[in-house]
């Protein structure tokens, strides 16, 4: 137990605000965690532009959470009501209503775009390696409850696309051999996606999926703040400790970074707000035009395809056709004959690796598990295997400056496979597109799969003991 | 001084009965919250039998009718269009219907008509693609057409991942879909009156 309680004692003539503060203190540790989490947090001095993703995912979060709570005041989690009232009462009724709605439709689109390059970010300056393979995995964590914050809002306006889109995604648990059927069963709530659907889904967007957000997100923050942020070099400023205990390439976040990320605020509200007021459906990419069709599930529409933030990884599933099975196969085949050759791993676990292959080259038999099985366990493993990121990369440095330089063409081929998966999942498939996003994703599968060795391979620069820093 | 060899064995297993018979509490509660996942009565109540009337198909015509909220077709097929199936059988993936469907494909439509011997013409189908749950579009055309092949003989494309199915609704080989469409439960009335969704053993 601590000491006994002691009240503060300010001087009788000091300002109300500081005894206001000091009463709390006593009794909370509010100073504390500001100076904590923010205001005495020292950070590395050298951040780019690449470090205001971070503060501006957290600004769309409350702008999501603040915009959602106006808008359920008037949704109505009904099959028969919600198409109308988002549309109609929405839309067009209440006052402002069609601004609010389409900061939120905007938002959930930023929000993406914002944590692909937050995660980018991480990637290029190994953000993600040790002592911070937690706050990465938090994040990874943030970035599948995302994912699933957005595929149940996408249901809620009731339109074509938000039907058959649910109904798509639903039926992928469907694969699953032997408790597939009644599985999707279970999470529709019926034969098909209907009014139950719609409820439980709201009820997933509107409260249990923001509650475990912001438990996430209390998570990634007390990590980070816990180790300290990496930086574009790639080293610990904690190794450079000045004087007065603080490192010497590092200044506190308040107000150093407070006005650096204010500045950044008022860019990416600039281009936000234009997006609202100009192009909130931005071609069909961030608002579907077949959802303003309501939701009718005698009918397929002629071209369904989910929002373009999943498009990649939908991508790889569509790509898993029968042939495709043999190739991935070979794939497998060829990756345990590399292991067994070019790591330094342990017999034991050599062999295991050759039996899981093994299993895995049994079960993709035409005669054992369909590819629509494969399809959905590569589309799964996608998105998975970004969080492993931490343990795939072996590099003797950080960051991307400091690698060979053909590295960065190996990130750069990574990037456009990405890209490429992402464009295709939008398009009607035809035979050469198919062809195209099998080789994006036997890319993209290598880029990870293969880390271990491409990470550490190449002549790696001499890293700097000091951050690079040129004062304006 | 310390305590950390007093431990008293009949509080310590009164402890471990409490939190096992907590525990017991707790899974049965979670059990309640996971079972209000499932249909409900009403939901289930729904999924009755349909009666049809197709005295206004026209050969060569589809008529579409909701059976547990699924579209299920009703297509009155021509001799040409019987013709193009039987053309198909060394195409399609699984010509006889063998594999094991979501719903039990009924014996009297394990052929490559997939129907009832005395209606071989009248094809009833869920037009739900078996992959991930679209609706296939009509494309009764013949012919080269965008999206697929030039050999086509008139059938259905899923819009959703490019899945081709013949006039039977047997899916074509190498397609992600993984079976042809199911068949349910059907019988005719009377020559032009049929019931969707219960046959001569009952029920679906």
């Amino acid at each position: 137990m601590g000491a006994a309680f002691k009240e503060t004692k300010l001087p009788a003539d000091a300002p109300a605000g500081h005894k206001a503060l000091a009463w709390v203190d006593d009794r909370f540790p509010l100073s504390k965690l500001w100076n904590d989490q923010w205001g005495k947090y020292y950070a590395p001095k050298n951040f780019n532009i690449w470090y205001l993703f971070g503060s501006l995912a957290m600004l769309i979060l409350v702008l999501q959470i603040v915009t959602g709570i106006f808008l359920t005041m008037h949704y109505k989690p009904d099959a028969a009501l919600a198409f109308n009232s988002v549309e109609l009462t929405i839309m067009r009724d209440v006052p402002w209503g069609w601004l609010v709605r389409y900061m939120h439709s905007t938002g959930a689109s930023a929000f993406f775009i914002v944590v692909y390059l937050h995660m980018t970010r991480g990637l290029l300056y190994g953000s993600y390696r040790k002592p911070r393979e937690l706050i990465w995995v938090f994040g990874f964590a943030i970035f599948l409850c995302l994912m699933a914050e957005a595929f149940f809002g996408y249901l809620l306006p009731w339109g074509q696309m938000s039907y058959w889109g649910a109904q798509v995604i639903v039926n992928l648990f469907g694969a699953i051999p032997v408790i597939g059927p009644d599985l999707s069963l279970w999470i529709r709530g019926d034969y098909v996606v209907s009014d139950a659907t719609l409820n439980r889904f709201f009820a997933f967007h509107v409260i249990a999926l923001p509650l475990v957000l912001l438990g996430l997100v209390a998570a990634h923050l007390i990590a980070l703040h816990e180790v300290g942020s990496n930086n574009p070099d790639g080293i610990e400023v904690k190794d450079h400790i000045g004087p007065d205990g603080h490192p010497l390439d590092a200044i506190p976040s308040h107000p150093y970074y407070t006005t650096k990320d204010l500045f950044g605020v008022s860019m990416f509200l600039l281009i936000f707000t234009a997006v609202i007021f100009y192009a909130p459906e931005m071609g069909g990419y961030f608002l579907e035009y077949n959802n303003f069709v309501p939701a009718n599930s005698m009918q397929t529409p002629a071209h369904i395809a989910p929002t373009w933030y999943f498009t990649p990884f939908y991508s790889v599933l569509r790509a898993t056709t029968a042939d495709f099975m043999y190739v991935l196969m070979a794939a497998i085949a060829l990756y345990v004959v590399f292991v067994w050759f070019k790591s330094r791993l342990s017999f034991k676990a050599k062999a295991a690796v050759a039996a899981i292959a093994l299993v895995l080259i049994i079960g993709m038999l035409p005669q054992v598990l369909d590819a629509k099985f494969w399809g959905v366990v590569l589309f799964g493993s996608s998105v998975v295997i970004i969080g492993l990121l931490p343990w795939l990369d072996h590099s003797p440095v950080r960051s991307i400056r400091y690698r060979p330089n053909w590295h960065m063409w190996v990130y750069v081929l990574f990037g456009l496979s990405f890209v490429a998966l992402g464009y295709l999942g939008t398009q009607l498939p035809t035979p050469a597109y198919t062809l195209i996003s099998q080789v994006c994703t036997l890319l993209y599968f290598s880029f990870f799969l293969l880390m271990p060795w491409w990470s550490a391979a190449g002549r790696f620069k001499p890293v700097p003991t000091r951050v690079t820093f040129h004062p304006h | 001084m310390s305590n950390e060899k007093q431990v008293d064995s009949g509080r310590r297993g009164l402890l471990v009965a409490t939190c096992a018979a907590g525990g017991v509490v707790g899974v049965a509660t979670a059990g309640a919250l996971v079972s209000t996942f499932q249909p409900s009565e009403r939901a289930k109540a729904a999924g009755a039998p349909v009666e049809v009337d197709i005295s206004d198909v026209k050969p060569g015509e589809m008529k579409v009718v909701e059976w547990r909220g699924k579209p299920v077709w009703i297509l009155r097929r021509t001799p040409e269009m019987l013709a193009s199936v039987t053309k198909n059988n060394s195409l399609v993936a699984d010509p006889n219907s063998d594999k094991v469907y979501q719903l039990d494909m009924p014996a009297y439509a394990k052929n490559e008509f997939r129907a009832r011997a005395e209606h071989k013409e009248v094809l009833v189908t869920v037009g739900i693609c078996s992959h991930l749950g679209c609706s296939p579009s009509s494309r009764f055309a013949e012919g080269a057409q965008p999206n697929l092949p030039d050999d086509w003989h008139g059938g259905f494309l899923c819009p959703c991942h490019g899945s081709t199915f013949d006039l039977s609704a047997r899916v074509f080989k190498n397609k992600p879909a993984p079976a042809n469409m199911d068949i349910p439960p059907y019988m005719f009335l009377s020559d032009n009156k049929l019931v969707i969704g219960k046959d001569e053993k009952g029920e679906a």
